[in-house]
């Protein structure tokens, strides 16, 4: 027996398994349901008489549902497929449901309407490139960088540079562009001859006969002893000195600091004999 | 408890120092040459493709590559530099920031263009490379180098942009073509890899520029820079640098242009099966 009223008041009571209720509407999870709501003329179980409209692969079906069937639940629904024209689907539909109601036939075509929309947005989208997702792990990009720091520091890189730079120089890369004394490039050679690790300090070992004489013209003891003002001096003559080898700016600078220094600094015996020294 | 265990430590600590020092003495008792550190690149597990550039087979395969055109000195480099859909601020700046220190380049927006399009719009208009970047999280993350007509296609994983602005010190780019450095692209992937990177800038680079640019491979990372140069006397160099700063990690080469379904892939980093050992390198 059908009774479509007493489906209804059970199911609108809450005991649907397809009902979802939200805090605005009711939907409907039933894959017959036309409109997806969850009113009294949607409901595909509690109207005796109901008509939807599925998709299959790409193809249309109008699903159609009658009293008459209601006692046989196999053969409950007839399926008709749809001509793959949408106007030629739309007059399918008026012909197939001519006496039912207007608002069922309405639903169908707006369900077909939908479908057909899609069908054609996913065809275009499959013909057209698609994005590729991919997983970033985070473990391993978190390796990555870390392998990344470490080969950034065991790379040296401006020291890298830097020699090529010099191995290009020294190969006659640049030509004429560049003309050095003689004497830089044979210390150049012999560097290379030698070991030729570190450059960078050369410049400082290669003038060791005035820089012993220097370090004791310093004099550390002083330096120790001496105030803040002239820490100052010596900070300020440094900054400017240290990557430039200017060897005439140095001297005025250590006469300054000697005339500065106590009495006691007894070293000025010295001082023409380094200027001698440091001018080669 | 602890303590105990301390006190074993300290123990130990102290025979290994003085095992150690006494080693140190008797060597230099017997003049031995000093010892060469232990490091990865000095260990590093050694790779059969690896190329000596001096060799006359490898010189051979070289000028029939698809890139001795420009090694030849025939063809000039003109690049193409675009982003993937959609490129935010970050994306943008790296892209005009690159097309600055590349000088032969031009940057155009993507329009939603295909790559595959995009290969054989540039091919006709003579250019011979596009650089396409891509973008996580509104960062570039992705360096995409395909050389044109008829490839190689690099994939690089891209990280660490320091953008010219975020250098402290940094000199001003000219508009001189610089001068390429390559270090340590030595196995036949590598040596391809440089080749097309190489193959970015001009052949005749303007050495009054003193602009440089490095290419630095170390593990496996890239390691651009862009300098400027000055030689200080015959050993002596200062670099200042210009910018960008980025790093390259190789994902994978292709041997055709780009074409991820059908195409034939000459190289790809496999996690799992290549990178078993620490000290194991490819490029």
């Amino acid at each position: 027996m059908q009774h479509d009223d007493v489906i209804w008041n059970t199911l609108r009571a809450g005991t649907c398994s397809y009902k979802v209720k939200t805090t605005t509407q009711d939907f409907c999870k039933n894959d017959y349901n036309v409109y997806g709501l969850c009113t009294r003329s949607n409901c595909p179980l509690s109207n005796s008489n109901y008509a939807t409209v599925r998709e299959e692969e790409g193809v249309c079906y109008l699903y159609v549902k009658t009293i008459e069937r209601a006692a046989f639940p196999a053969k409950m629904w007839e399926k008709i497929k749809l001509p793959k024209d949408y106007q030629e689907a739309l007059a399918e539909i008026d012909r197939q449901l001519i006496y039912w109601p207007f608002h069922v036939k309405d639903r169908c075509k707006k369900r077909l309407t939908k479908i057909t929309q899609y069908l054609i947005r996913m065809r275009k989208m499959a013909t057209r490139r698609q994005k590729k997702l991919i997983t970033m792990p985070r473990k391993i990009e978190r390796r990555e960088r870390r392998r990344e720091v470490k080969a950034l520091l065991a790379a040296k890189l401006d020291n890298a540079i830097e020699r090529e730079l010099l191995e290009r120089l020294k190969q006659g890369t640049y030509g004429d562009m560049y003309k050095f004394p003689e004497t830089a490039f044979d210390k150049a050679i012999q560097d290379e001859d030698g070991e030729s690790e570190v450059e960078t300090e050369e410049p400082s070992t290669s003038k060791e006969s005035a820089k012993e004489k220097k370090v004791q013209f310093v004099a550390a003891e002083d330096f120790d002893e001496s105030d803040s003002s002239d820490m100052e001096d010596y900070s300020d003559n440094d900054s400017s000195d240290m990557d430039e080898t200017e060897s005439e700016d140095e001297e005025e600078v250590a006469l300054e600091r000697l005339k500065k220094s106590r009495p006691r600094v007894v070293i000025e015996y010295e001082k023409p004999k380094i200027v001698a020294t440091k001018k080669n | 408890m602890g303590k105990k265990v301390y006190a074993l430590n300290k123990a130990e600590v102290e025979a290994k120092r003085k095992a150690k020092e006494e080693r140190r003495k008797e060597r230099e008792k017997i003049n031995a040459p000093k010892q060469t550190p232990r490091t990865i690149e000095s260990t590093r597990e050694p790779d059969d493709t690896w190329v000596d550039p001096e060799d006359d087979e490898v010189k051979e395969d070289e000028s029939l590559d698809l890139l001795s055109d420009y090694f030849a000195r025939k063809r000039e480099p003109k690049v193409l530099i675009t982003t993937a859909d959609n490129p935010h601020t970050k994306t943008i700046k790296f892209c005009r920031e690159l097309k600055q220190s590349l000088e032969t380049a031009e940057f155009r927006w993507r329009n939603r263009m295909p790559v595959k399009q995009m290969v054989k719009a540039a091919s006709k208009r003579n250019f011979s490379h596009i650089i396409i970047i891509n973008e996580d999280h509104r960062k570039p993350n992705g360096l995409l180098l395909i050389h044109l007509p008829k490839g190689p296609t690099c994939f690089f994983r891209l990280s660490s942009v320091k953008f010219c602005e975020q250098i402290k010190n940094r000199a001003k780019i000219t508009k001189h073509k610089p001068e390429v450095i390559m270090n340590n692209f030595n196995t036949r992937i590598g040596h391809t890899v440089g080749r097309v990177l190489t193959s970015l800038f001009h052949f005749d680079p303007e050495f009054h520029g003193r602009r440089v640019v490095t290419f630095h491979n170390q593990r496996d990372y890239i390691f651009f820079r862009h300098h400027r140069y000055q030689f200080k006397n015959g050993q002596k160099v200062a670099l200042q640098e210009i910018g960008p700063r980025f790093t390259l990690r190789l994902k994978w080469v292709q041997a055709g242009t780009f074409d991820t379904k059908y195409g034939e892939y000459e190289w790809v980093l496999k996690r799992h099966e290549m990178e078993t050992s620490r000290r194991r390198f490819f490029l």
